[in-house]
């Protein structure tokens, strides 16, 4: 068992934090890779990508939304539970080095996995413009830690309740106007990151994004995962998570990610039925 | 004299027991397994028709060398216990064995009494002899050498893997097995359907194998989790590589990515090692097609074709390029899918997926095929017939036409020579790689093969192993 030493909800009680002891991965995941977790016998292997590690206390952090069975089936797990399985680190680390000025862009839970992209990016010399958004100030997460990995945080919310009252893209648009900018990372919801690749595009700025695709093994097995990068069939779990935002099939993906939908919405209904 | 003639004349007499399995319609809507296995009773009249050769043929025939009249003559004189003991000194896997083995190319393809009648049914005594064991046995466990305190590393926990485990815990060593799925297994777990495989049986194996002492570390995708020079730094003296050969090879065809085109190893994953099959008790889904399409006609093909028809599928089709005759699954599993409502299309090969607005497949375009020159492969090359399209309705298709190497391991561990496919190259009497220290196996030497011959090739490794760690490398 994979034991959660320490837990917070976030965003209303929708997104929960989980550290978890293991010590295997903590030591060697880097920013950017995923892990797989299965809460019990009967449950999904889901994979999150890292949103920290601490190899000295042996434990790696997840952030996640509860939007189905198996999330919320994880929402259930308390300090001192923990999950069945854990396997990682898996994924490729995303490439950090020295570029100039990087602006990160991040959405919902996302920002949660660009939070130890940003910092290492910081730390690489870089000068970090963040840019986070969120559909309502409440939602809206990690805002200190973000805060602490860049050089300028800019918050956007869509109903205005904080920051700047619109999407991410307005505010990156601004940026990109009065400054040059090397690389862009985005991560988030599947229309965010194309719209932000769609801008970066014309402004002709290298763009990262990191997806979630549905996966089974996550070690390059099945093909589940695929997504079309540049015309080619590429694995998210062992050619990414992180791929050229500039080449990716987004639509392909967003079709994609609803293969199961009409299940997983049973599933979670009666789940929900009983856990009330 | 007189009386053995007499004797002779008798045994010859008894014709190959049959095992009694679930009838085609029943068990086309089930997963439990189609054969029920022999009584007792079957097992010693079967093991009755054993002439006992003094050079028995199938002894050479069988990939793991086992003494196979020695067990049957222990059957035939109702010693079971003393059977499964001496099958396991050759193999640690019998009750897998006996159900997945191709035995009529093997030990039962060159049996004496096929030249005129039946040969006599050693995989269904093989499995008897495990299954009773299992149900009825002591637990006693085989007799283990002294500890040598060397410790060996087994990367995946498939058949070659496990025989290597099974093998170098009775010689004395220190096992640990690493895995990276979250059961041990490998193929038998996640690829073999219940039907044929119930898994079970596959956990009772690996159970024997803990019993005798070997360590199954789950969840530890070597290459990731940790590398094989740091199994070394942690003190493992010897790795030995059976990670299969897990990269599912999709069509390169437009409408490739639409939702219902499932690589076969995705498809079946998710029904055996996920149980999606049971869902929603267990919480992953799978696709259930109306009309199933399974691409290609191996073992792994039949085994998703009838899986289809398990989980609801009112038409279940193999689409192949090339005939019947170059069918590369053995013959009764070809027999028992075809029984069950399975069709066959030869001689065809898609060449585009066809999808709706929401991006699932709907249908399929085809060519027909015909056979030409022979290939690399030795059979005969399927050659388009232009202007043979045709389409197929279909909301699921499965893609079986074989897996590749996956690189997570090979690429992640330096002083490896692969081949060109990016197999591992190894020295075929010691299955040694041409990294020291470190042996390999199984699908990831040859590519896709069988169960037996992954087993095969472990036993290869764990001799030249034990003497690497007694002798020198």
């Amino acid at each position: 068992m994979f034991k959660i030493v320490h837990r917070e909800e976030m965003s209303d009680g929708t997104v929960v934090l989980n550290d978890i002891e293991a010590p295997m991965i903590a030591r060697k995941a880097k920013p950017g890779q995923f892990v797989i977790l299965k809460a019990n016998e009967t449950g999904e292997r889901i994979p999150l990508t890292m949103a920290e590690t601490d190899p000295e206390k042996g434990t790696i952090t997840v952030i996640y939304q509860v939007v189905g069975k198996s999330t919320a089936l994880f929402k259930t797990l308390q300090v001192g539970d923990g999950y069945q399985d854990v396997i990682g680190p898996l994924g490729k680390p995303t490439h950090i080095k020295k570029v100039g000025k990087v602006v990160c862009v991040g959405g919902g839970t996302g920002i949660a996995v660009l939070h130890p992209i940003t910092r290492a990016l910081k730390e690489a010399g870089n000068h970090v413009i963040c840019i986070i958004g969120a559909r309502t100030k409440d939602l809206l997460i990690l805002e200190d830690r973000m805060k602490a990995a860049s050089h300028e945080l800019r918050i956007c919310t869509d109903d205005g309740s904080y920051g700047h009252h619109g999407f991410v893209t307005d505010v990156l648009k601004e940026v990109l106007e009065k400054e040059k900018i090397d690389q862009a990372v985005a991560i988030g919801p599947v229309p965010m990151m194309k719209f932000v690749s769609l801008m970066t595009k014309e402004y002709n700025v290298p763009t990262l994004v990191s997806l979630n695709p549905i996966m089974v093994d996550g070690t390059g097995m099945c093909g589940g995962c695929r997504v079309s990068v540049g015309g080619q069939t590429k694995f998210a779990c062992v050619d990414g998570p992180e791929f050229d935002g500039h080449q990716v099939d987004y639509d392909e993906l967003t079709l994609r990610l609803q293969a199961y939908c009409e299940d997983e919405k049973k599933c979670y209904e009666e789940f929900c039925v009983m856990d009330s | 004299m007189a009386q053995e003639a007499t004797k002779k004349v008798k045994r010859e007499k008894i014709p190959r027991q049959a095992m009694p399995e679930q009838k085609a319609k029943v068990r086309a809507k089930n997963f439990d397994e189609v054969p029920f296995g022999y009584t007792p009773e079957t097992a010693v009249k079967e093991a009755q028709r054993c002439l006992q050769c003094k050079k028995p043929s199938c002894v050479a025939g069988c990939p793991v060398g086992i003494d196979i009249p020695g067990f049957i003559q222990l059957i035939k004189e109702e010693n079971f216990t003393g059977a499964i003991r001496h099958i396991w000194q050759k193999n640690s896997l019998p009750a897998v064995c006996g159900r997945v083995c191709p035995q009529e190319i093997q030990c039962e393809g060159v049996c004496i009494l096929a030249k005129k009648e039946e040969p006599v049914a050693i995989g269904n005594l093989e499995r008897f002899a495990a299954d009773w064991e299992r149900e009825n046995g002591t637990g006693a466990l085989p007799p283990k050498a002294e500890p040598t305190g060397k410790r060996v590393a087994v990367v995946g926990s498939g058949p070659a893997g496990l025989t290597v485990a099974g093998d170098l815990i009775v010689k004395g060593h220190e096992v640990t097995v690493f895995e990276a799925f979250h059961k041990p297994g490998g193929v038998l777990i996640y690829g073999i359907p219940e039907f044929r495989l119930p898994k079970e049986i596959v956990a009772q194996e690996v159970n024997f194998l803990e019993r005798l002492g070997v360590k199954v570390e789950c969840n530890q995708v070597v290459g990731r989790t940790i590398t094989i020079d740091e199994l070394f730094e942690e003190g493992y003296e010897a790795v030995f590589i059976g990670v299969g050969a897990g990269l599912p090879v999709l069509l390169d065809v437009p409408g490739k990515n639409l939702i219902g085109i499932y690589s076969a190893n995705e498809y079946l994953t998710r029904s055996n090692l996920m149980k999606a099959y049971r869902f929603p008790e267990y919480d992953t889904p799978i696709i259930h097609g109306k009309n199933v399409v399974t691409l290609g006609a191996g073992n792994v093909a039949m085994d998703s074709a009838r899986t289809a028809l398990r989980l609801g599928a009112e038409n279940s089709r193999i689409v192949y390029r090339r005939s019947r005759a170059e069918v590369p699954a053995r013959a009764a599993e070809v027999h028992h899918a075809e029984e069950e409502g399975v069709e066959f299309f030869f001689l065809a090969a898609p060449t585009k997926f066809i999808g709706d607005d929401r991006g699932r497949v709907i249908g399929m375009e085809c060519l027909k095929m015909e056979l030409g020159e022979p290939d690399a492969s030795g059979r005969r090359r399927p050659v388009p017939i232009e202007g043979s399209e045709f389409e197929l309705e279909c909301d699921l298709v499965i893609v079986a036409v074989g897996t590749g190497a996956n690189p997570i391991l090979t690429q992640s561990t330096d002083g490896l020579k692969l081949n060109k496919w990016g197999y591992i190259e190894v020295d075929e009497k010691t299955a040694k790689t041409t990294k020291k220290g470190v042996w390999a196996g199984g699908d990831i030497v040859t590519g896709s093969a069988t169960v037996i011959l992954a087993m095969g090739a472990g036993r290869t490794a764990s001799d030249s192993i034990h003497d690497y760690l007694t002798i020198g490398w």
